[in-house]
């Protein structure tokens, strides 16, 4: 009996609460800062970390960034006799959107020449890795300026 | 006016579950088995069909950021959520009467703590709320030159704990007011107001493994401290802090600080433990760590750890099974490292490397053998992948270098 009773309370408040829908929990709480899946892949799954080796004429190395800010980031980039990129390597001292954007570039400066491998915009790598906008200076196309500036000074 | 101090007599009666190691919960790695269907009895259009999961969840190192309810202060405080639901300001009944009876039991929890007399306990929502009142006490001067020293008593980073003896000692002979933000330290490490000559302390409510939204200030009464009232209205808690006063969270306020003061010894032998086991472990296994903060005057339970040529925030995404807090730029909203790692004299590139880890009452030995062999590999790897690591492996100073700004 206290059962039924209780059956056709349960359903006059859904019938209630179905008038009022709840929105699902996540977009009632903060953003939170969850790592991008993207990001986090970068990371336990490295692309192209490593080193070339510095001293060779084909190899072009760039350092940027500082300690002190907490973001340094050294990209090196190996060009065929065509001027294009066949090898690519990085190492970076920062955050994990910092790490992941470092290792996104050299993927995609591999096939390229220097010049079209200049055009990848930090814009392009944050929207690839979706990273929020507090975290755009992560994703610098400086280190690829800057070594491949350093091949050019080798190569003249 | 009999019965009042009936139902007063009668809520001192009632005991928390007391004894050090008696009842504390130890725990393994956590794992949690969510079952949905118990979240709520009434139904929704939105919700999953009920079915039980399992559910890893991180394990907690982060206890300075909040502490997790202890079992016994829950238990405390059911009771007043469920069935004495009164106000504790109502007069004319026995709803009222036994909820104020709770609350001035827990008002004596608390004062015994810290060596106080309950009338000069004052709840509050929060320490946050009683620093508040302490510094615009300030304004409130009686004496046109009186002015306020405030100090932190344990530190949240690094955990220092402050000479407050000493410095209560001072202010005492210059007739000075003295503030101390206790939040990290009550309940942790032996606090006595009049040892110490603290004429306004801070107390927070889920930094001792009891319920947020609640904390207290501590007001000297001789000699008097007047402060002015951040709130007003209805005059409650002496006039200071108007508002009905939240009788389950400050039962559990009490309950959290009479477990706390049964407890502190037990806890601060087997923080100590842990925490010494953590360090000598992860300084064992890797190279270039340093440990911030006076390893003399230190609250064990708050370990921040340096690793050179590694970023902070970096760490922390390797280190995603385990909840831990750093002080690097990356995790403040303003990209500017810790001010205290700053005010210490830390090198800005350490100040970006540092991890706080923390360790509470629940922390098991398992947890921290697992966050160390987590932490040492990871950091390892990040050292392989850092260009920092690499010049120093080549023999490079890296305070000689001229660095780009990007």
């Amino acid at each position: 009996m206290a059962a039924a009773g209780a059956g056709r309370l349960r359903r006059a408040a859904s019938a209630l609460l179905l008038r009022s829908p709840r929105l699902p929990a996540r977009e009632l709480s903060a953003p939170a800062r969850l790592y991008h899946k993207k990001v986090v892949d970068h990371y336990e799954n490295p692309r192209n970390v490593g080193s070339l080796d510095k001293t060779s004429k084909n190899v072009g190395t760039g350092l940027v960034g500082a300690p002190a800010c907490g973001d340094v980031m050294k990209l090196q980039i190996q060009v065929d006799e065509k001027g294009k990129i066949v090898d690519a390597r990085f190492k970076t001292f920062g955050c994990g959107s910092a790490i992941a954007s470092s290792s996104l570039a050299t993927e995609w400066v591999k096939g390229k020449t220097v010049e079209e491998a200049l055009t990848i915009k930090n814009t392009d790598i944050a929207k690839e890795l979706c990273l929020p906008p507090v975290k755009l200076h992560c994703s610098r196309e400086g280190g690829m300026r800057n070594s491949s500036l350093n091949l050019l000074t080798k190569l003249v | 006016m009999l019965l009042r101090t009936a139902w007063r007599r009668a809520a001192a009666a009632v005991p928390v579950s007391p004894g050090p190691n008696s009842t504390a919960p130890t725990r393994g790695l956590r794992l949690r088995v969510v079952d949905h269907a118990t979240q709520s009895d009434v139904p929704s259009a939105t919700a999953t069909a009920p079915q039980a999961e399992s559910e890893l969840r991180p394990l907690y190192m982060d206890v300075q950021a909040t502490t997790p309810l202890d079992p016994r202060v829950l238990d405390a405080m059911i009771p007043y959520l469920v069935n004495y639901y009164g106000n504790p300001h109502s007069r004319t009944h026995a709803y009222g009467w036994e909820s104020e009876a709770a609350m001035e039991h827990a008002r004596q929890q608390v004062a015994s703590l810290i060596g106080a007399d309950p009338r000069e306990i004052i709840f509050t929502s929060g320490a946050t709320e009683s620093n508040n009142i302490a510094i615009k006490e300030l304004e409130s001067a009686i004496q046109p030159d009186t002015s306020l020293v405030s100090v932190m008593t344990v530190n949240n980073e690094i955990g220092v704990k402050q000479p407050i003896a000493e410095i209560g000692r001072i202010c005492s002979s210059r007739k000075v007011y003295f503030h101390t933000d206790a939040a990290q330290a009550v309940g942790k490490i032996p606090l006595d107001v009049n040892d110490m000559k603290v004429d306004l302390m801070s107390i927070s409510g889920h930094k001792i493994y009891g319920p947020k939204g609640v904390g207290a200030i501590y007001i000297r009464r001789r000699p008097r401290v007047r402060v002015e009232a951040l709130q007003s209205g209805g005059g409650q808690e002496r006039g200071m802090r108007s508002g009905t006063v939240p009788t389950p969270l400050v039962v559990g306020l009490g309950a959290a600080c009479e477990v706390a003061q049964q407890e502190m010894e037990y806890d601060h032998k087997r923080i100590s433990k842990l925490a010494e086991r953590l360090t000598q472990k992860i300084m064992k296994s890797l190279p270039d760590v340093v440990m911030n903060g006076d390893p003399e005057h230190h609250y064990p339970g708050c370990i921040n750890l340096s690793f050179a040529y590694v970023e902070g925030e970096s760490l922390l995404m390797a280190l995603k099974d385990v909840a831990l807090s750093s002080g690097s730029a990356c995790t403040s909203a303003s990209l500017e490292p810790s001010y205290v790692l700053r005010a210490i004299g830390t090198d800005e590139d350490l100040a970006h490397s540092s991890i706080r880890f923390g360790i509470g009452r629940f922390t098991t030995e398992e947890e921290v053998d697992y966050t160390v062999e987590k932490c040492i590999h990871h950091v390892k790897r990040l050292r392989e992948m850092s260009p920092l690591w690499e010049m120093v492996q080549d023999g490079i100073d890296l305070k000689s270098i001229k660095w780009t700004q990007h």
